[in-house]
């Protein structure tokens, strides 16, 4: 299969100047790809630097070391030392990221949040395939008008799933997107990270969850803690 | 993606006696892009922007504007009269107060017609017309288009000032603290607009802000600026949730969380 995503000698470690310029490094020489289609979970103790891994592949954390590629418009693009209208780009056509917590213009309703996620359909087909995917995730029609900053943390983390999933990126990244939801609404991510598959698009994720982590991920990739350095 | 900037600035220097407000900053922009200029009061920002719309000029340093034939125009060395017809089509400016934008003697629709007359439109219906329909963009009742602005909440007027400032359908615009001053709720219901007309009409936009969440909602990019330098600039949620200088996260780790 084609490989979308991969990183070579990746590094990572934050610099806290408030702290007296004390160092923590959190990755190293970090070797991860994965390919179309293909579900890969990352796992490893709380603090191993798991989220810090999948906030790097979006370039939400600025990789230090090595190399991070990822395919867009057909060719491998270099995005660890991208410009940072390089990394837009890549976010609007290749890669897609469900964060843990929600964050959004206030008082926008939730059904206009996920239609303007939506890509290369018309508004009208936006806020149709935004519907349908809100009462798919179990969020009744009448809570479709209101803005999210209301809903429960379960509510909440379902509307940032519709908005992740309706991109229909190529590339998907998932920070614990079954974190705050019960076993009905598991199920239902289950089977969209399934149809995801099936349509070629490769995800990364984050499961807290093992027995949803053994449905969805084809394999695992093992984060492991680094020394503090002094 | 074109590579074509809209706008670049190089070597921008500019002391208001002994106090440096610009040192040595470079700033590019490309088409349908939003910049946001962050940092502390005094910290140079307004003066950047104000640098970069051509209203101040600098001691040393040249700021380049990109017309729609793909000319460059050093905006500097521009005569006056040809930087204030950018100014009212290309360009557009969204000042903090929107008092000192509007005129408080014409009502709302003569505020926003007023643009298109400068720009030579002269069919009364035909800019009444438009007024109205911007008037319905911002979300002001079409009924109010004989009221005076006096009349107005100041949430109203700010979103008066942006409707005549983008029915000339300007590529560029300039916008200093759009949102300070008003109420959190107003606030929230004027960054979705700017947001949504913004991305609509594919608008580039140079923002000022002293409030990182505003920043993180509107723009692609972010400058840090202190003290006249710019210290960090990037991503806006990579500046913001990964900042690399001490400064940047001085700033980030003062915000209050609500």
């Amino acid at each position: 299969m084609t490989t979308l995503l991969q990183t070579a000698g990746l590094g990572k470690h934050f610099t806290l100047h408030l702290r007296g310029g004390l160092t923590i490094p959190v990755l190293q020489d970090v070797d991860f790809h994965v390919a179309a289609g293909e579900c890969v979970a990352l796992v490893g103790p709380s603090g191993a630097g798991k989220t810090t891994l999948l906030r790097s592949l979006y370039g939400n954390y600025r990789a230090d070391q090595g190399s991070i590629q990822v395919r867009h418009h057909g060719a491998m693009v270099e995005l660890a030392r991208a410009a940072p209208r390089t990394v837009v780009d890549v976010r609007t056509y290749s890669m897609g990221y469900v964060s843990q917590f929600l964050r959004v213009v206030p008082r926008v309703p939730a059904l206009d949040i996920v239609a303007e996620a939506a890509r290369g359909v018309s508004p009208e087909q936006a806020r149709t395939l935004a519907a349908a995917l809100l009462l798919r995730l179990n969020i009744p029609r009448r809570l479709h008008a209101l803005p999210p900053a209301t809903f429960s943390g379960g509510e909440q983390q379902r509307i940032n799933l519709a908005r992740g999933f309706i991109g229909r990126h190529p590339i998907l990244l998932l920070d614990e997107p079954t974190a705050s939801l019960d076993a009905d609404n598991r199920d239902i991510v289950v089977g969209m990270i399934d149809e995801a598959k099936a349509l070629g698009i490769a995800i990364v994720g984050i499961f807290h969850d093992v027995s949803t982590r053994d449905r969805v991920a084809d394999r695992t990739y093992s984060v492991a803690p680094l020394q503090d350095a002094a | 993606m074109t590579d074509d900037t809209l706008l670049s600035a190089r070597g921008l220097n500019l002391r208001f006696g002994p106090v440096p407000a610009l040192v040595d900053v470079a700033v590019d922009l490309w088409p349908g892009e939003v910049l946001a200029i962050v940092g502390e009061s005094g910290s140079g920002k307004t003066t950047l922007l104000n640098v970069l719309s051509g209203r101040l000029r600098p001691d040393d340093g040249v700021v380049w504007y990109r017309d729609p034939a793909g000319k460059l125009h050093d905006v500097h060395a521009m005569p006056a009269p040809k930087l204030r017809a950018l100014h009212r089509s290309d360009w557009g400016f969204v000042q903090q107060d929107p008092r000192a934008a509007l005129r408080m003697g014409v009502s709302a629709g003569g505020n926003v017609g007023e643009r298109l007359m400068a720009q030579g439109l002269r069919h009364y219906g035909n800019i009444r017309e438009q007024a109205i329909d911007w008037l319905r963009q911002v979300e002001i009742d079409a009924a109010r288009v004989d009221d005076m602005p006096r009349t107005f909440s100041g949430g109203m007027l700010q979103r008066l000032q942006i409707a005549r400032t983008l029915v000339t359908h300007p590529r560029l615009v300039f916008m200093d603290e759009p949102t300070g001053g008003l109420d959190v709720s107003v606030q929230a219901r004027l960054l979705d607009l700017i947001r949504s007309l913004v991305a609509r009409l594919n608008i580039a936009a140079v923002l000022v802000t002293h409030d990182l969440a505003v920043a993180r909602l509107l723009a692609h990019r972010i400058v840090v600026m202190q003290r006249g330098v710019v210290v960090e600039a990037g991503l806006t949620d990579q500046v913001l949730d990964d900042p690399q200088h001490a400064y940047t996260q001085l700033l980030v780790s003062s915000v209050l969380q609500a």
